[in-house]
């Protein structure tokens, strides 16, 4: 029953094509859900945060241990990253290989800039003392904005093997639609980090 | 090297010894047979590496019905315990060890028995309700299965080596903590759970895909048979509890290993958050499990009552009622948590509201047999011992609601009645009908009837000497979790009685596992002459071959009612035109469960802190994803010729037995 792939016939390919256009659709939809799933991940941390914000425990309260102008760059360079990897994905539907793959190098050098940046913040808190075992609410900002670092971390795998697979396969039905659901994820976490910079930064130092 | 793992993990007392001794005979036995048979190709070709959800499916139960002799084992020492640990014999069991059976008993019932079954069901029967070939996502449907897979083989895993969580199966914070809980126990727990709840919620995404997704022409959500009803408001509540479980075992998970504060006393942790979190997660999954089962009986009762079922449209509101209030009734786990009379007040109106959509479903069933033809076959019995348990224990749920009555059988034996009533008599009655109603749709043959009324009858009787005492007992001040306790209270009698029905209960289920292997022997006997359509159904999983073929449908059916394959052997329909077609199916892989394998890996040693392993099975995970999803999307091509060679070989086979 193993005839795989060696398939000349017209009809055939037609079929193949619908069936592809099928999986194209189903995997968009359960990324979807999945990131709905995500969503609720971070939502529990946000409310988790909410509780234990102000269990300080004689430690530094928030006041003390943000910098703004540093996680305002954070923030800038994460936005720009996302309208990077929005370029790449217009350029892939124009089906410009070479341009995709710069705006995905692009993407990538940001998003590294950026984790760098939040791994020297967690080392500079951690060195002053102010590790996440002080207090209740240092456990649960390092565990909030580090879990979004993590995935932010998984995006970068991600997308060296994107590159990779764009080198290797070039633009196909498969590497497109990896493409439009690494960009979902890539926009969601942006989403995310606009809450945690209003709701974490930004209330914190008010 | 080894972290914390030492020599002393692996000496245990005399009861678990044997546990031990019998579980590794067991595995050498299964190995050395499946040897003998020459069976291992086939059994690696045909069921490990496959993406079939039927053969996914049968899996499950498979794993299911092992973790159900675990978990029912576990239940029989507690109440052995309970007889004999009166006054001034202490039982067999060491307090220590009592603590564990316990905990190990909830967690292996409903993580690795009660989901695995629902899980189960959802892949043998949602794609042939729908009249689909296949789910949404094959691949992580496989993967999902073998994180199951991988969870229950760690709880395993905790009996030979180390001790399993002693503070109960949610594991309450603080007691959970490391300060008063340092052992490896919690830490069994937190990651069995978390690896089979992260294939839980991404099963929860391929099923809500596949029956948004994946429906055959015609089938519009008001012709959809009610268990797919029920699947759908099951996984939404999937896709919306199980990421609170994550968390909160993530956070548990860095409070023991990285010293942090959430749950902890000092630092400004808030133990109760945690009860808070785990129960957001716990109610809405107490209907992940009994939904389904809705589901299962409302296409039970229209198949043997010759009836269409009573109140569609209700039955559907009813299922989306219950969905959304589940997640606004979690603090009726603790009312004596000290929230406001006015807190406690809310909660409790609002659980009592469930008995509203619930009591609808019911009555709708009732409805259903009234005038109809009602066939007294074994999964109509299994219905009405559910109908009256369920009803009951329901009864019961409705005085816990209540905060005053609460505040006074909180935690007692009165408690465990209710929920046992209602995971016994509603859950697992209702698998018991599923499994004797599907299993000739998988097989080919019928269970034997006569065996399955014996152990329907030992199941009634022991259910009812095993769990009315305990109301009694609860009443009387008796509260759970008891390994020892005063002749002068004067329960001693009642716990006989309650051991006596669990022996009983013990008996019916030997009935069912004899019975099993006992119709696999007989299977010629047992034969379905019908060819797929023992029952005379209604919907359209009865209108292919038994065992069905890989493709399930040979032609894609089109709908135009519900209970679509009713309409055509009355009529009203035309039956499908017998025009083949080429089918693509997917291709068999292993990386479902070499990523299932490495996760076990990657959990033994993040409980033994044996960190070189956790890094280095964590990155054999990221690589197998990574092939995996750098591969192309390949696909077997099944052709017209040989589909029609299936379906007239079925038909041969099926006139050869007559």
């Amino acid at each position: 029953m193993t005839n795989t792939h060696a398939i000349n016939d017209h009809y055939r390919n037609h079929q193949l094509d619908a069936l592809h256009e099928e999986t194209f659709s189903k995997t968009v939809f359960g990324f979807w859900l999945y990131l709905m799933t995500d969503c609720l991940l971070f939502g529990t941390l946000f409310c988790t945060f909410a509780v234990l914000h102000a269990q300080t425990f004689g430690g530094p309260p928030p006041k003390e241990i943000f910098s703004l102008p540093l996680v305002f760059l954070e923030t800038m360079i994460l936005l720009v990253s996302s309208v990077t990897s929005g370029f790449a994905i217009l350029a892939c539907v124009k089906n410009k290989q070479p341009q995709v793959t710069f705006w995905l190098l692009i993407t990538f050098v940001l998003g590294l800039l950026f984790l760098a940046i939040e791994i020297t913040e967690f080392k500079d808190l951690i060195q002053e003392g102010n590790s996440f075992q002080r207090s209740a609410f240092l456990s649960s900002y390092f565990t909030l904005v580090g879990t979004h670092g993590l995935h932010i971390f998984f995006g970068l795998l991600w997308l060296v093997v994107m590159i990779a697979q764009l080198y290797k396969f070039g633009i196909t039905i498969e590497t497109f639609r990896r493409l439009v659901i690494f960009s979902m994820f890539w926009h969601f976490l942006d989403l995310v980090w606009i809450f945690i910079f209003t709701f974490v930064y930004l209330l914190g130092v008010i | 090297m080894f972290g914390r793992l030492t020599i002393e993990a692996f000496k245990h007392d005399a009861t678990q010894s044997m546990a031990v001794l019998s579980m590794l005979f067991g595995g050498v036995a299964l190995i050395s047979f499946i040897t003998y048979l020459k069976r291992w190709k086939w059994l690696w070709n045909e069921w490990l590496t496959t993406v079939d959800p039927k053969r996914i499916g049968i899996m499950y139960i498979v794993v299911v019905l092992m973790m159900f002799l675990k978990g029912f084992g576990d239940a029989m020492m507690m109440r052995l315990q309970q007889a004999f640990s009166v006054g001034d014999s202490q039982g067999f069991l060491s307090a220590s060890h009592f603590q564990e059976v316990f905990s190990a008993h909830g967690t292996t019932m409903i993580f690795f028995v009660a989901m695995g079954a629902v899980f189960g069901l959802m892949n043998l029967i949602i794609p042939l309700q729908i009249g689909a070939r296949d789910v949404a996502f094959p691949f992580l449907n496989a993967l999902s299965f073998w994180l199951f897979a991988s969870g229950a083989a760690l709880t395993l895993v905790s009996l030979a080596v180390g001790h399993f969580a002693n503070a109960g199966w949610l594991s309450y914070a603080p007691l959970s903590s490391i300060e008063y809980n340092p052992g490896e126990g919690i830490d069994y727990w937190i990651w069995i759970v978390q690896i089979a709840g992260i294939g839980t919620t991404l099963g929860g995404i391929n099923f809500l895909v596949t029956i948004l997704k994946m429906r055959c022409p015609g089938m519009t959500f008001m012709r959809m048979p009610i268990f797919v009803w029920s699947c759908l408001c099951a996984n939404v509540l999937i896709i919306l509890a199980f990421p609170i479980l994550t968390v909160t075992l993530f956070m548990l998970a860095l409070d023991r290993t990285l010293g942090m504060h959430f749950f902890t006393v000092a630092g400004g942790g808030n133990y109760m958050m945690y009860t808070n979190l785990i129960w957001a997660w716990g109610h809405p999954e107490v209907y992940i499990l009994i939904l389904p089962i809705f589901g299962v009986f409302s296409e039970v009762v229209p198949t043997f009552s010759e009836k269409r079922l009573f109140g569609y449209a209700s039955m559907v509101w009813a299922l989306i009622f219950i969905t959304v209030i589940s997640f606004v009734v979690w603090l009726h786990h603790f009312f004596t948590m000290g929230a406001s009379p006015y807190v406690n007040a809310i909660f409790g109106i609002l659980t009592m509201i469930v008995a509203i959509p619930t009591g609808v479903k019911i009555f709708n069933w009732l409805f259903t047999k009234f005038r109809g033809k009602v066939h007294f076959t074994s999964p109509m019995l299994w219905f009405f011992a559910f109908l009256v348990n369920f009803t009951v224990a329901g009864m019961t749920g409705i005085l816990l609601s209540a905060p005053p009555v609460d505040f006074q059988v909180h935690n007692s034996l009165f408690l465990i009645a209710h929920f046992h009533g209602m995971v016994i008599g509603g859950f697992l009655f209702g698998f018991f009908a599923a499994f004797t109603y599907w299993f000739p749709k998988f097989t080919g043959f019928m269970l034997d009837e006569k065996l399955n009324r014996y152990a329907f009858w030992f199941w009634s009787g022991g259910f009812l000497l095993a769990f009315m005492p305990l109301y009694m007992l609860g009443f009387m001040g008796a509260t759970r979790r008891l390994d020892h306790y005063e002749a002068s209270t004067g329960w001693h009698p009642l716990f006989i009685l309650v051991a006596v029905g669990a022996v009983i209960l013990f008996c019916g289920a030997n009935i069912q596992f004899f019975g099993l292997f006992w119709t696999i022997y007989k299977r010629k006997q047992n034969w379905d002459h019908t060819g797929g359509d023992p029952w005379n159904g209604r919907t359209l999983e009865w209108s292919i071959p038994s065992p069905p073929p890989v493709y399930n449908f040979a032609t894609i059916p089109t709908v135009y009612d519900r209970d679509p394959l009713w309409d055509i052997k009355h009529g009203k329909t035309a039956p499908p035109k017998k025009e083949y077609e080429d089918i693509y199916m997917p291709i068999n892989t292993p990386i479902g469960m070499y990523i299932g394998g490495l996760s076990l890996i990657f959990g033994f040693g993040m409980v033994w802190y044996i960190w070189w392993l956790v890094i280095l099975s964590f990155i054999a995970i990221l690589i197998c994803a990574i092939i995996r999803l750098s591969s192309k999307d390949e696909h077997e091509l099944i052709t017209a010729q040989q589909v029609k060679e299936i379906e007239d070989e079925h038909l041969r086979r099926m006139k050869s037995h007559d």
